[in-house]
């Protein structure tokens, strides 16, 4: 089961250096060939992108252990990105700072309670400009998702 | 909604706007997806959960073979509409998965302009974007904001 008392916890500030190699590994892994992530010394990075926060966040930084999601019944319902900008480009060091920043419950369509956790996480670059924020949306069904394997969605 | 994510309500109504906007690309067809893609994907994002690749865990886990994750659907439309309407141009970019990409799978990706308008002096369009398994089903809804840099400066449409 969820923990409620998880809402409002943050982690600690994590570094993210956006680097060319491993833009052109995930647009090549995305099907691109896009000359603006492939063609440049420095190019910008795609949309996506920014769930390489995975080879980042670790320890204490990553507060979204402590939802204790339950992984029989959890899912990535929604992932959002916002850019204030163009996105994080190769070369920028960015600053980064995850919180759980919503927690709700609504009835499922098919019955029984969903449970719905939003991570939001900021990126600031080297002046401390806010560049991009990241919101992933988890939920927890009440039963196994294998049960009801095409359904993800919350409505 | 945090007070910095930009969404079509803190728009000007009035701001609706008429500026060339480029078309669509025809549709992308992608597949027959296969685990290879999925573990090629994981391993450029990170997320290594074994339930996308390892076929024990999955059917352990209840499921009949490994699974797309799905930020590698929505990834492919972020490739789509990138495309169409430049890389550096993005703003905004709203996931929902749907239903689960499975092995042999092949997905139809397109998309379409929901609005055109202008904020804080720039012009912008939202898109809507899908990706579609063979049978009809939705795997992934996204939905997209770009800026429609003037023509003729650096930031045109930077896909050639």
């Amino acid at each position: 089961m969820a923990n409620p008392d998880s809402l409002g916890n943050e982690g600690t500030d994590f570094r993210m250096d956006i680097e060319r190699g491993k833009i052109r590994e995930f647009a090549r892994a995305t099907g691109s060939e896009n000359p603006a992530y492939l063609g440049t010394e420095n190019p910008v990075s795609p949309p996506t992108f920014l769930t390489t926060t995975f080879f980042w966040h670790d320890g204490d930084s990553n507060p979204w252990p402590t939802v204790e999601l339950d992984q029989q019944r959890g899912l990535h319902a929604e992932q959002e990105y916002t850019f204030f900008g163009p996105p994080p480009r190769a070369g920028q060091k960015l600053t980064c700072r995850s919180r759980i920043s919503d927690y709700f419950t609504k009835q499922g369509r098919r019955g029984g309670e969903m449970t719905f956790v939003v991570m939001t996480t900021d990126f600031h670059d080297e002046d401390g400009k806010l560049v991009a924020q990241a919101k992933m949306t988890g939920v927890e069904t009440a039963r196994p998702p294998a049960e009801d394997a095409t359904s993800g969605e919350d409505s | 909604m945090s007070d910095q994510t930009v969404s079509p309500e803190t728009a000007d109504p009035a701001a609706s706007a008429e500026f060339a906007v480029p078309s669509a690309p025809a549709a992308w067809v992608v597949g027959p997806a296969t685990r290879t893609d999925f573990v090629r994907y994981q391993g450029a994002s990170g997320d290594m959960n074994p339930i996308h690749h390892d076929e024990e865990f999955a059917k352990g886990a209840g499921f009949p073979t490994p699974f797309a994750v799905g930020m590698w659907q929505a990834s492919l439309l972020g490739t789509y509409a990138t495309d169409w309407l430049g890389a550096e141009n993005v703003r905004n970019f709203r996931i929902r998965f749907l239903e689960q990409v499975w092995p042999g799978d092949t997905l139809t990706c397109s998309g379409e302009v929901t609005k055109q308008y202008l904020q804080d002096g720039e012009r912008r369009v939202d898109v809507e974007l899908t990706c579609l398994r063979q049978t009809g089903g939705k795997a992934v809804t996204v939905w997209a904001t770009f800026v429609v840099p003037e023509p003729g400066t650096d930031q045109e449409n930077s896909h050639g």
